[in-house]
């Protein structure tokens, strides 16, 4: 009777089996086919990949000390999906922020990313951290990342370190390695050897539990790098000479190039006004750029590489050293002093090229340029100047002008020396002629040349006809890898012994009676100059270069003083005498001179004569 | 005396438990609590709940399965008096009053319940009083299911509440009508349509469908069909209606939101939908082998709550992955379908009732919380048998599981 029924277990037990099977089928959906997508998801909200920064290499100057190093900060960081049931309140009372401010934050960090990692707040300081350090256990989802940040030592060679700042979408578009909140040099030699000082991150993947604390490393650190230290930069840079550069420019606008002539290797390089290369670091970067790029007197612009200026009458070295290679003149080649060509001070004719440069003869280079572009190869003198001038440019092309040099710093300017093409582009080809373009003759109208040149020209000088690709590093990291490439004789074409004539005019200029530049001399030292007034639309500059000792140069220089009221001998003069004699000497021995050219203000009124009350602010 | 023992459906209950100590101690573990005799930590404690199981089973075993026969009233009794404490005294856990606190350890009442229940109603089914052709004797075992059932859903503890619905399997075997569990199932799927569709819809396909059955299927119609037809689809009516009702107004809102997260109307992640997708992602990234044991990324950080109790399978799912859960359905449904063939083996209808019943609560709470933890039925907080964490749920499966199985030992013997 009973088993009726009996029959219905066959039911029951396949009712049991196909629960089975529905849930084998489940779990093959979820564990076959979706698995990838889980396993991402897992991945995000169970493991936390930490960069562990490298410590970027450090920079020295040419004598072993240190220019740039780190120092350890710390990134508050959010993984904003991890922050749970968080009293914002006392939140920002711990962090000692606003609410708006918590929610700014807060909203860039989900912006990123709502799963990884994202700063909240940069560049924590030491004391900071310690204090936070008690109470972040509170705010699941926050976690502290160490860093390391730029420290300079001396507040010098700002615009020749550059500065680190965190990559943008440009920067990480170009190399794929970097990632959002990554600090890369913007600027100076930490742009330039970003590759040689940024190291290798290192990368940590470590276990999170739901509050996102670290609960332990991931499979025993199994995928775990260490990071690389950045590799250090060995400077060509003399710290004490740039220190004593950038005193004696303080006040001033302008700049100063010195270079030691044998190698090419930059000993100072200075723009002023210049700034604390500490300014561009941490949390209180973002404003100070803000108000020195917002300074009028450009402090962030580099002029000894981005200006570019006429060079007035400097030039007329490189212009005597072209006419004589071309054979157009020679070294006793006189011309009078004739002011109704181009104007002139008060001197004697020059009976040669030595007298010329070191009386700086305006109507002597007239004639001297004009012997180059009208050389009388074509009977039209449009013809023949456009000849003449496609030669010169040759010329001044390995001098070194009119292209950028490539120093290992980061936007350098060309300057101009114009070719056929630009004055056809003027005046309409075969419309002008010498008599159109003979203010370059002494350096002005169309020409232009970045102060970096102008140095290069007193190296080229004072090496007698060749040069070193100007640089900043002499090697780099533990094997002292050197680039080649500034290592590699650059030729003039010009013969040794015109340059020994050029010397000899700029020994002339320092030292010989009528010369331009007397108060570049410093007792004991064969300094070598050539001075340059050049005309501009306030006040002229002024400019200096030279080279010192005369025999055996150790240093060469180029120094630019902008609308300074006084021609190349008045300001720049003494100011590369002052650089020399520290450079050569150790020390300045001349307290009084050096103290009055480092006080005077020559964007003012000239010192000593009167003394000019401060304008009123115009309101 | 030998006791015969099925071996089978005891060596399935030793590797289950064993298996779900295994999981419960990676779903606990942290480098700072990796012992396993670490008492204060639920790997520890489950070990002495596993002895404790032991000492139970080799009891039952020994004992004559007559005392639970002679004794089924007065268990039931004594469950139903618990179930009345719990709900006057104990307090509150997780939304539910079910715990009774027993200095260090916690009791559940509602555990043994189900055991009282299988016990009382199969007695009665058992006994000659009981005919299914009488209505009042339904009445009767409807009362014996409801009235705990009823109590442990005053608790709000609606999950133990629904393993009561595994009566229905025994009792479909006894000869209750075939129309019960169809009514049933298609209450289930109108309830699911009527949330998940527009219910004026609903109630055009259906009256398409009854509409169909009678003119296309049916070969001889007679006025009584058209009444039964008509009656049918007014109760379907009024029962989609009613759900409506009863959706927005009986259920709890956590309930509603639970349900809304199944049917995918509600995607909350961090909210009511938060369990569950923790739970996919922990099953779903251990893939076909899974990350290894102690290596379950999700399970280590503690993303899935109650991971160690009701999520259980996540662990499973992640540290051994697609097989090592194919293993474990494996073993359930071998171990259920065992329990169902020993079950028809017996000679007395007590015996057999009592197999079944035991049977279908291990499938019950199979099904649901294998279903939950695997996104395909609703949250609803019930322990895998065996497997999850806890000293109440182990203990009464053990009891369940072994005084069937030393019934089963004694089946020659008439009672």
């Amino acid at each position: 009777m009973a088993d009726k029924y009996k029959d219905r277990q066959i039911y029951i037990k396949a009712l049991i089996v196909l629960v089975g099977l529905v849930f084998v089928v489940r779990l093959g959906v979820l564990q076959i086919f979706e698995t990838k997508k889980y396993q991402t998801i897992a991945e995000q909200q169970a493991l936390r990949n930490i960069t562990i920064y490298p410590a970027r290499g450090l920079v020295y100057d040419r004598n072993g000390k240190l220019l740039v190093y780190n120092d350890v900060v710390y990134d508050l960081m959010v993984v904003p999906k991890a922050v749970k049931e968080l009293d914002t309140a006392d939140f920002c009372r711990s962090l000692g922020i606003e609410r708006e401010e918590f929610e700014a934050r807060m909203n860039n960090a989900k912006k990123w990313s709502p799963y990884s990692p994202s700063p909240f707040m940069k560049q924590i300081s030491k004391n900071d951290y310690a204090k936070w350090q008690n109470v972040l256990y509170r705010f699941p989802g926050f976690f502290v990342q160490t860093r390391t940040l730029r420290l300079y030592p001396q507040p010098i060679a700002a615009h020749v370190l550059g500065y680190v700042g965190e990559v943008d979408e440009n920067e990480m578009k170009k190399n794929e390695k970097l990632q959002m909140g990554d600090y890369v040099g913007k600027s100076g030699l930490e742009k330039t050897y970003e590759e040689v000082l940024c190291g290798k991150k290192g990368h940590k993947k470590v276990h999170v539990d739901v509050h996102g604390l670290e609960t332990g490393s991931y499979r025993n650190g199994a995928f775990d790098t260490l990071p690389e230290a950045g590799q250090n930069l060995y400077s060509t840079i003399d710290a004490d000479l740039q220190a004593y550069a950038e005193e004696l420019m303080a006040n001033k606008r302008g700049c100063v190039v010195a270079i030691e002539p044998s190698t090419g290797e930059v000993l100072a390089l200075v723009s002023a006004p210049s700034y604390d290369p500490n300014l561009l670091v941490g949390r209180v970067r973002g404003e100070n750029y803000m108000n020195l790029l917002r300074d009028i007197s450009k402090p962030l612009y580099n002029r000894a590489l981005q200006g570019q200026y006429p060079p007035g009458s400097i030039f007329k070295v490189a212009q005597a050293m072209i006419a004589l290679d071309l054979g157009v003149i020679t070294p006793n080649s006189g011309f009078t002093c004739d002011k109704s060509l181009v104007g002139c001070h008060n001197h004697p004719s020059a009976r040669s090229v030595q007298e010329a440069i070191k009386m700086s003869c305006n109507p002597y280079f007239y004639q001297v340029y004009r012997r180059i572009i009208q050389q009388g190869r074509y009977k039209s003198i449009y013809k023949d100047s456009q000849y003449g001038l496609t030669v010169w440019r040759d010329y001044m092309l390995k001098f070194g002008f009119g292209r950028a040099l490539d120093i290992d710093l980061p936007s350098v300017a060309t300057g101009r020396i114009p070719d056929t093409g630009y004055y056809n582009k003027w005046y309409g080809k075969e419309k002008w002629a010498f008599s159109t373009i003979y203010s370059n003759s002494i350096g002005q109208g169309e020409v232009e040349v970045v102060p970096l040149q102008m140095a290069n020209l007193a190296c080229i000088v004072a090496n007698r006809g060749y040069y070193y690709i100007p640089h900043l590093v002499r090697y780099y990291g533990e094997d002292s890898t050197r680039v080649e490439k500034y290592y590699e004789r650059q030729e003039t074409g010009v013969e040794k012994e015109y340059f020994d004539i050029a010397a000899r005019g700029m020994y002339d200029v320092v030292h010989g009676a009528g010369g331009t530049g007397h108060r570049a001399d410093v007792p004991g030292i064969a300094v070598c100059g050539k001075t340059g007034t050049a005309e501009n639309y306030g006040n002229d500059h002024s400019v200096f270069i030279s080279f010192a000792p005369m025999e055996d140069p150790k240093i060469a220089m180029a120094v630019y003083v902008e609308n300074a009221q006084g021609g190349g001998g008045t300001w720049a003069a003494p100011i590369s005498g002052l650089i020399i004699e520290k450079y050569l000497k150790g020390k300045v021995e001349r307290e009084s001179v050096e103290k009055m050219y480092k006080e005077i203000n020559p964007c003012q009124k000239l010192p000593l004569t009167r003394r000019i009350k401060k304008p009123k602010k115009k309101r | 005396m030998r006791i015969k023992i099925d071996w089978l459906a005891l060596t399935l209950f030793i590797v289950l438990t064993l298996a779900g100590w295994l999981n419960i101690y990676a779903a606990c573990y942290s480098d700072a609590h990796a012992q396993v005799f670490d008492f204060s930590m639920q790997q520890g404690k489950q070990i002495i709940w596993i002895g404790i199981a032991a000492l139970v089973a080799l009891v039952t075993a020994f004992l004559s399965p007559r005392i639970w026969s002679n004794l089924s009233y007065v268990i039931y009794g004594v469950g139903i008096v618990l179930l009345l404490i719990v709900l006057l005294l104990a307090r509150t856990v997780n939304g539910g009053r079910s715990w009774i606190d027993l200095g260090p350890f916690k009791f559940q009442p509602s555990e043994f319940a189900k055991l009282a229940t299988a016990l009382a109603v199969a007695k009665y089914v058992g006994s000659l009083d009981f005919s299914i052709k009488k209505p009042k004797c339904w009445f009767i075992v409807g009362a014996l299911i409801f009235v705990p059932a009823g109590l442990v859903l005053l608790q709000h503890d609606t999950g133990s509440a629904l393993v009561f619905s595994a009566f229905l399997i025994p009792l479909f075997r006894e000869g209750l009508s075939k129309r019960i569990p169809l009514l049933i199932a298609l209450a289930v799927a109108l309830f699911v349509l009527a949330l998940v569709i527009n219910k004026w819809l609903l109630l055009g396909i259906v009256l398409a469908i009854i509409l169909g059955y009678l003119f296309i299927w049916l070969s001889r119609r007679s006025k009584k069909t058209y009444i039964k037809a008509a009656v049918f689809y007014a109760c379907c009516c009024i029962f989609v209606m009613g759900v409506d009702f009863a959706y927005q107004h009986v259920l709890e809102s956590h309930q509603r939101e639970r349900i809304e997260v199944l049917l995918g109307k509600s995607t909350d992640l961090r909210g009511s939908g938060y369990n569950q997708n923790q739970a996919k992602i922990a099953i779903g990234s251990g893939g076909w082998k899974g990350k290894g044991p102690l290596h379950g990324t999700i399970t280590k950080a503690h993303f899935v709550p109650e991971q160690e109790t009701d999520f259980i399978f996540c662990t499973v799912g992640e540290e051994w992955g697609f097989i090592g859960c194919v293993l474990v359905v494996g073993l359930y449904v071998l171990m259920i379908v065992r329990l169902v063939t020993l079950a028809e083996r017996q000679r007395s209808t007590y015996s057999r009732f009592y197999g079944y019943s035991v049977a279908s609560i291990l499938f019950i709470h199979f099904l649901v919380n294998v279903g939950m933890v695997l996104g395909i039925m609703p949250v609803i907080g019930i322990p895998l048998p065996f497997f999850s964490y806890g000293g109440s749920s182990l203990l009464a499966f053990t009891l369940l599981l072994f005084i069937f199985l030393r019934q089963d030992a004694d089946r020659t013997q008439l009672i």
